[in-house]
């Protein structure tokens, strides 16, 4: 065993930089991000992008238009439901939709997620809800990970959060196994009907205050997976969700910004549907 | 894949003929034709003959089941039983499997099955006074997919090892259906996430094989490139969990960072971590180029892993806990039917990257790593080898990566059926797609390396000890969304 303490002493520190709460680039070069919705009014009656969509994030709808034009068709995207699987921005013959690599999208109000022409109003419940949040838990935090239906991809990177080059504890973030100890409960998968009553008997094994974390396309609305004779449409309707963190799946870098989005340490980068800058 | 058409009643003459030519059984499955349903057996010959599919009308009565022959066929039968609501006669395990609640249609046909059990999760029962029972899940500790195991024991003896899977079945073979081949390839990945890229590729190659097309060279370096980095770091997330199962912190820790630099190199490789969105029938969605920083990278991570191998290799608290542990003969991982390193590790020489070439692997043959003992070293050790021979491929591979285009226009015709294959890193997945009058999706059959492995397990765990079920368990290193679909 002695081998293995040198072996690991020599290996040094692993474990990334997380500069004043910007994780944006940590470890993650080169990762596509979800597509962005530019100012390039759409092609006339063009809508190979909501057909291309494999989950129904795209819709058409009447556009602001660009600079001077009349309204004209436009698209709506939810976060909520995009994969991040680039086939919109593949066959999008005026650049209207946009490759990006926007992925820290953790948002606390689902209308977040929701990029529509036509401007948003910003959700001042969730806001108070994250003050609240900040107040009990800026410090800790323990979560209680549900897999209610998943491919297995948001486990992989929920369990690498656990290695070095994360090392999710520093941050005083801990995965425990009982949900009577967990704040958190972070649920994965398009919640299958097996699945429905373990998920929420976990739920109300959790003491109050307690919240509720929906990762992935899946856990958010169903994902690939949804409405089928099998799979669910994620937590809608079944449980109440503080934070939603789109993406097919979130990377490492994304979680770790979405929990401390909830703990109040790091800030919201999208707002109504608008990734910042 | 040469397709024949078969009467019901030959069906176990074709299968003892198969055997005896040392060919195995890979699947059943059912489709419907006009409404009627038809029976889809796939069987492999033999290293380098072609696979066959055997087409047959299935009798009023029901079909045949053939799982006391082939053991492996059973939860084939059930699942086509639960999905497409065809009657298997005198199977030894004639109930549910995927679909446990009764009332429910089955999702193909729409019909409701003549033949009604209740699900039972434990077969035989088991009673006494000092048996203990134990339910584990589906909700386990630390970030782990969900399953139910149930335990009978004896102080640290299992008598009985029971375990519930398809809690997360999630119908997505019905998913499929209808969709354009261009569209499903998104689908395919996300069947099993650390399996994208073998998934997706068998996927594809199944449509190519249906529409007729050759992918130009460049593209299947890059399809063989994009396997192995998915091989690489899967190994070391299993070589991580295997230390952790251990209680070999440092190890895991090692392990676990080792999976992010591959995860990392993947994302500079295509884009993305789990090696989505970069697939599609014809080739590659886009041409791809290493960042100049990759190959230093890359051999960084060679190196590391080396010394990490070397280091595992020399603990003997580590061994000590592998050698003899959940051991599987190598009869049993063939009739029920074991795959990737877990039957070669009980001795079964079969690589489908050998044996069957496909992407690049014609021209850079894998060395295929066998071991004879069956039990969790073996596994240990043939995954060893494997991480070992992924770099070596990858750098041949790399070395050479022709110019030129990453895609040719790839249109299957309508009604055509088509068979693609990948040796994942958990073993094999083979994707058969049976396409409409349209050409597009009527019928997508997925199997799965950890449906086979998590048939198998079960033989390693009843009569062993409950301190080796975790070690035992991450030896296999199956996943349950992979089994469940």
């Amino acid at each position: 065993m002695s081998l293995w303490t040198f072996f690991g002493l020599a290996r040094g520190r692993a474990t990334s930089d997380w500069d004043g709460g910007d994780l944006r680039e940590a470890g993650q070069a080169g990762v596509q991000g979800m597509p962005r919705v530019s100012a390039q009014p759409c092609a006339e009656s063009c809508a190979v992008c909501v057909a291309a969509c494999p989950t129904d994030a795209l819709r058409l709808v009447e556009g602001p238009g660009g600079v001077g034009t009349a309204p004209g068709q436009s698209v709506a995207l939810d976060y909520g439901r995009c994969i991040a699987c680039q086939r919109c921005v593949e066959v999008c013959p005026t650049d209207t939709l946009k490759a990006s690599y926007d992925w820290a999208l953790a948002v606390r109000a689902r209308s977040d997620l929701q990029f529509d022409p036509a401007p948003a109003a910003l959700d001042a419940l969730a806001l108070d809800l994250q003050s609240a949040i900040a107040r009990r838990f800026r410090h800790s935090l323990h979560i209680r990970h549900v897999d209610a239906g998943s491919c297995n991809g948001c486990e992989s990177e929920l369990q690498a959060l656990m290695n070095p080059f994360y090392n999710l504890h520093r941050l005083g973030i801990f995965f425990t196994a009982s949900p009577r100890a967990a704040d958190l409960l972070l649920v994965t998968g398009t919640v299958t009907e097996p699945m429905r009553e373990p998920l929420r008997a976990a739920w109300e094994a959790m003491p109050e205050p307690k919240w509720v974390m929906a990762m992935g396309a899946c856990a958010i609305s169903g994902g690939v997976a949804r409405e089928g004779y099998a799979g669910g449409s994620g937590l809608q309707g079944l449980i109440p969700v503080d934070v939603y963190l789109p993406g097919c799946a979130p990377n490492p870098a994304a979680i770790m910004h979405a929990l401390l989005l909830l703990l109040g340490r790091s800030e919201q980068h999208l707002h109504g549907g608008r990734p910042d800058g | 894949m040469r397709i024949l058409h078969l009467p019901a009643g030959d069906i176990p003459n074709n299968i003892d003929h198969l055997l005896a030519q040392g060919g195995r059984m890979l699947m059943v499955y059912a489709t419907q034709i006009e409404g009627r349903n038809e029976a889809c057996y796939l069987a492999a010959p033999g290293i380098g003959k072609p696979f066959q599919l055997w087409l047959v009308d299935v009798p009023p009565g029901g079909l045949p089941s053939m799982a006391v022959h082939v053991p492996l066929l059973g939860w084939y039968e059930r699942e086509m039983q639960d999905l497409s609501g065809v009657g298997v006669l005198n199977h030894p395990e004639p109930f549910p499997l995927v679909i446990e609640h009764g009332d429910m249609p089955a999702p193909f046909t729409q019909t409701h099955s003549t033949a009604h059990y209740p699900a039972p999760h434990i077969v035989p029962e088991v009673e006494g006074d000092d048996v203990q029972e134990l339910d584990f899940g589906p909700i386990r500790a630390d970030v782990f997919e969900s399953a139910q195991f149930r335990f009978f024991y004896i102080g640290e003896r299992i008598l009985r090892y029971q375990p519930r899977l398809f809690l997360k079945h999630r119908g997505m073979e019905k998913r499929f259906q209808g969709l354009a081949p261009d569209a499903a390839v998104i689908l395919a990945e996300r069947v099993s996430g650390v399996g994208a890229l073998a998934h997706a590729l068998a996927f594809c190659q199944a449509i190519e094989d249906a529409a007729g097309v050759q992918v130009p060279p460049r593209a299947r370096v890059w399809r063989s490139v994009l396997g192995e980095l998915e091989r690489v770091y899967n190994h070391l997330h299993y070589l991580g969990a295997l230390a952790d199962a251990t209680s070999l912190k440092v190890g895991q820790a090692e392990g676990r960072l080792l999976e992010e630099q591959a995860k990392q190199l993947a994302a500079r490789a295509c884009g993305q971590r789990l090696l989505m969105n970069v697939l599609r029938p014809g080739g590659l969605r886009r041409n791809l180029a290493l960042m100049a920083d990759f190959l230093p990278r890359l051999d960084q991570l060679e190196a590391a892993s080396l010394r990490y191998l070397d280091q595992l290799e020399r603990t003997s608290t580590f061994l000590d806990r592998l050698h003899t542990t959940g051991s599987l003969p190598h009869t049993v991982a063939f009739d029920q039917g074991a795959t990737g390193p877990v039957e070669r590790a009980s001795g079964l020489d079969r690589d489908l990257r050998r044996d069957h070439p496909y992407a690049a692997y014609a021209d850079y043959s894998p060395l295929v790593a066998l071991h004879q003992d069956g039990d969790a070293y073996a596994r240990y050790h043939v995954h060893g080898a494997e991480l070992r021979a992924g770099f070596d491929l990858l750098r041949g591979l790399l070395g050479h990566l022709p110019d030129g285009a990453v895609h040719v226009p790839c249109t299957a015709s309508a009604g055509g059926i088509g068979l693609g294959w990948a040796e994942s890193p958990r073993g094999s997945v083979y994707y058969v797609v049976h396409l409409d009058r349209n050409a597009r999706l009527e019928r997508v059959k997925i199997k799965s390396p950890s449906y086979s492995n998590w048939r198998v397990f079960p033989y390693t765990v009843h009569g062993s000890n409950m301190m080796d079920y975790a070690i035992n368990e991450a030896s296999f290193g199956s996943t349950i969304a992979g089994c469940d679909r």
